[in-house]
């Protein structure tokens, strides 16, 4: 077995520019300045130049500093860059950057990369543009008003003359960045790139194998480590008998982890950990453990008690966050009301690959690869579990075998970094799926209530909602049961125009590490609020798209502080709610689904549902037929988007029949359970998720053209799935699902 | 000792005969290719084919191998080639994160060895053991209609 180079120097950071290579973005352009171009009222997000490069051979370097999970945007980011510097993007090579505050947050998800990147990557490839610019027009001594980049060269049209990227580099290095508000930016009718597909700059790797994952990372040297963590959350390792699991052939050590107190934050869990020469001893000797576990108060923790527990919690008045006119005057007016309680239970991300990473201590300092969605976050937590400067932990940065929230925490990665320490050498440490499974930052179960009064049109004239779920908050504030911004996901931002209206949040207590997964609260919150409008639109006889665009109301601008939560702004005046663009989504998946023309009925039948997120305007409608045993199979599946700009047209539909299939698994299937405080889940077979003869069988994706800021595209296809395939089971057999996963609720 | 030929290369494995072949390709061959997703044959990620059949590497002791022909996804295609499946994988842009991609492909590399023009219903049964949690089915499903085309 020989010891080869850990990870390829050119895929990870040690990419080198040529000494007279051109590096734009020693500079930090100031944010301010940013904001001025871009919009004068957005907000002075900090924005660095230090995204790209160009080598003296007219190579162009690109600085992915986001992380590839399955989204493309190692490949999207880079092309608004390659877009404006007006480059030949075959020249381009996209270099992963590795884990550094100067390029901005690295932290991979929110579905925000684009929208929070998209003008910092305009800036960066205009402002090397107009560098080369001035570098031609000074050789030939001409204006530069007479010059154009085209293609990777200034050409001179006048004289014929052209000059090619590489040639002008090191003249170009000697000139001052220009500022930005000086930056012309290209018109969006001569985009080469930006609109258009552009196949991933993985492509090769992922079908031969050569793609780099956490999972795949080697350091010369390493040994492997499984770890036995405590079982429920805060009990800790009272007795250890490691005697054989010694014994076990390629076990060289069992070393005790220091256990974690709360609030759990990104730390390592703790336990015993078995270091051996390669994963099978590791997982073997782990197997071989006697390990004693102390008592904790979450042992308490049973799902079946909790949930009780959660929807009676949202049967009592809670923490008002929204209040317009006043619901409990019109519910005491005697007229008609209807109410619902629903149910969603606790949820695991389980990425096909599951956490890994590899880590080195050496002389106090810590190099590691890790798939990760968030390397600063790995330099902090490491930092901090090590006690040393997060500037000497280097943090490369493998592809994600999948993220879906899961790897913005890098408690694995510190696990990794605290062994090397205590064992003197480089660790790998790779989670089973057990593993992976029992120690997630899980998805809270949730409860909602709603009810809401009726009006002789059959629209509601009040309306109450209430939520209650552990928040994430709880990771940091061990005390916390209120869910902060994740009430704002799907919940008070409901776009219903209504004279009564009151959004709550009741209290739950965390028994659990709580973490967010792929569109978070949006997921328990979308489903209530949408399945709930079908139930009324149900009562009021309503044609469906008919009822929810009446409830949406006229087109507006929703100016949140005006109707009922004072002191809300949106973050970005480019991203308020603009309640016509969720208008138009509904309209255009009725008509490309030819919803007009679908019966439901004799066991087949077509749901609708609509939700904005992570600024994206997402309507879906969902084809089901439920066969004689009860079982739900997706024939077909519609989702219109409007979501912006769109960067890589194919990348942003492939996210959409990705989060149509992911919605689908939490909708039938997807349930983590506790009993004693203990995860009762442990695989696929006891968590499934979607297989190809359980997925959708087509989704179609329709994009709405727009020049508008960009949004989110990896989240928003999630939450309106759930509750249009249970509308769609609804139509199909008059059962109404009021508990997500639908699992064998349908059984006869 | 147990002897076997991987992509073509005659091996020998004097460890632990319970040892998964997984764990021998990936930590001691570093044939990474080959990936681990579950440890007990629910995600096909970690696919090879011994012979001509796709099978699990991550529940297949290395004492079941002894003579066998093992290839995996570093020797799917000759070297500098591509499988037809690669290319219509590439066509159909079907990799989001990629992770679960070598699994599928080898699995599906033993159905168009079996079945020239596989239906919808054939792929689905064949593909049913191997998850995708990005959700990529409907362009694997595309891709290998594609591929099985190209083989004609």
């Amino acid at each position: 077995m020989s010891a080869r180079t850990a990870v390829s120097r050119r895929t990870f950071l040690g990419y080198s520019f040529s000494a007279s290579a051109f590096v734009l973005g020693t500079k930090l352009v100031p944010g301010e300045a940013i904001a001025q171009i871009v919009s004068p009222t957005s907000p002075p997000v900090w924005q660095p130049g230090v995204y790209l490069g160009i080598d003296v051979d007219g190579t162009v370097a690109i600085i992915a500093h986001r992380s590839e999970m399955g989204s493309g945007i190692r490949t999207s980011l880079p092309m608004v860059v390659a877009e404006e510097l007006e480059a030949d993007w075959a020249r381009v090579r996209i270099v992963q950057a590795i884990g550094d505050p100067k390029y901005g947050s690295q932290n991979t998800d929110g579905s925000c990369s684009m929208k929070d990147f998209y003008d910092a990557m305009r800036i960066a490839g205009a402002s090397a543009r107009t560098m080369l610019e001035q570098a031609a027009a000074g050789s030939w001594k001409v204006p530069v008003a007479e010059v154009t980049a085209r293609d990777h060269a200034v050409v001179h049209e006048r004289t014929g003359r052209s000059l090619p990227y590489g040639t002008l580099v090191e003249s170009a290095a000697k000139l001052s960045v220009p500022p930005p508000q000086s930056l012309r930016f290209k018109a969006p009718e001569s985009y080469r790139l930006i609109g258009k597909t552009v196949g991933i700059t993985d492509l090769d790797d992922l079908v031969s194998s050569k793609g780099t994952f956490g999972i795949d990372a080697r350091i010369p040297g390493m040994v492997y480590a499984a770890v036995a963590r405590p079982p429920v959350l805060g009990s800790k390792l009272a007795r250890v008998d490691d005697a054989a699991a010694r014994r076990v052939a390629g076990v060289q050590n069992v070393v005790r982890l220091q256990e974690a107190n709360p609030p759990y934050e990104f730390k390592a869990l703790g336990g015993a950990a078995v270091i051996a020469s390669d994963t099978w001893s590791a997982l073997q000797g782990r197997k071989a453990l006697k390990v004693d576990w102390t008592d904790s108060p979450h042992a308490v923790f049973e799902s079946a008690a909790f949930k009780k527990q959660l929807l009676g919690t949202v049967s009592a008045p809670a923490r008002a966050l929204r209040t317009v006119g006043d619901v409990d005057k019109m519910f005491a007016a005697g007229g008609p009301t209807h109410e619902a309680s629903y149910y969603t239970a606790m949820l695991a991300h389980a990425p096909m690959e599951p956490p890994a990473a590899v880590a080195e201590f050496r002389d106090g300092k810590v190099v590691t690869w890790a798939a990760t969605q968030n390397p600063q976050a790995v330099q902090e937590a490491v930092a901090s579990a090590l006690g040393i400067k997060k500037e000497d932990v280097t943090c490369h940065v493998t592809l994600l075998g999948g993220g879906f929230g899961r790897k913005s925490k890098p408690d694995y990665v510190v696990e990794a970094a605290m062994l090397s320490k205590e064992v003197g050498r480089p660790v790998k440490i790779v989670w089973s799926r057990e593993d992976d499974l029992q120690f997630d930052y899980f998805h809270a179960p949730a409860a909602q209530y709603l009810k809401a009064a009726i009006g002789q049109d059959g629209l509601p004239t009040a309306l109450l909602m209430r939520t209650a779920f552990p928040p994430i908050g709880s990771l940091w504030n061990a005390e916390e049961q209120y869910g902060g911004w994740q009430a704002n996901q799907g919940w008070t931002d409901i776009p219903y125009r209504l004279a009564n209206l009151r959004v709550e949040n009741a209290p739950a207590p965390a028994h659990t590490r709580v973490g967010w997964l792929r569109s978070v609260a949006n997921i328990h919150h979308a489903y209530a609020v949408q399945t709930f409008t079908d139930e009324l639109a149900a009562l009021a006889q309503a044609e469906r798209v008919d009822y929810l665009l009446k409830l949406i109301g006229e087109p507006r601008v929703i100016d949140f502080a005006a109707e009922g939560m004072p002191g809300r702004k949106p973050d970005d005046p480019r991203h308020s709610f603009d309640t016509a663009r969720l208008r138009h989504v509904t309209e255009l998946v009725a008509e490309k689904s030819g919803w007009a023309r679908k019966k439901s009925g004799a066991r087949r039948g077509f749901g609708l549902a609509a939700h904005w997120s992570f600024l994206s305007y997402i309507a879906a409608v969902v084809e089901v037929e439920v066969d004689e045993r009860g079982d739900v199979t997706i024939p077909r599946v519609d989702i219109a988007v409007d979501a912006g700009t769109i960067v890589n047209p194919d990348r942003v539909v492939s996210q959409f029949e990705g989060a149509a299939v992911f919605g689908t698994s939490l909708a039938l299937m997807g349930q983590m359970t506790a009993i004693g405080g203990r995860i009762q889940q442990s695989n696929f077979d006891s968590y499934p998720v979607a297989r190809i003869n359980q997925a959708p069988r087509e989704t179609h994706v329709h994009i709405v053209p727009s020049s508008a800021a960009p949004a989110g595209v990896g989240e928003p296809g999630v939450p309106p799935m759930a509750p249009a395939i249970c509308n769609a089971v609804f139509a199909a057999t008059g059962h109404r699902i009021r508990e997500l996963p639908i699992a064998a609720q349908l059984r006869t | 000792m147990i002897s076997l030929t991987i992509n073509g290369v005659r091996r020998s494995f004097d460890g632990d005969p319970s040892m998964p072949l997984l764990w021998v390709l990936r930590d001691r061959l570093e044939l990474t290719g080959t990936k681990f997703g579950c440890g007990v044959g629910l995600c096909g990620a970690c696919t090879v084919h011994v012979g001509s059949e796709a099978t699990r590497s991550c529940v297949t002791p290395m004492s079941a191998l002894e003579g066998k022909v093992v290839t995996t996804i570093e020797g799917l295609a000759a070297p500098g080639r591509e499988h037809p499946l690669q290319s219509a994988w590439k066509d159909h842009h079907v990799a989001q994160c990629g992770y679960c991609q070598s699994g599928q492909i080898m699995q599906a590399a033993t159905l168009l060895a079996a079945a020239p023009r596989p239906s919808d219903a054939d792929i689905d049964a064949h593909m049913a053991g191997n998850l995708c949690r990005c959700g990529t089915y409907q362009r694997i499903r595309a891709a290998i209609k594609d591929a099985a085309g190209r083989r004609r």
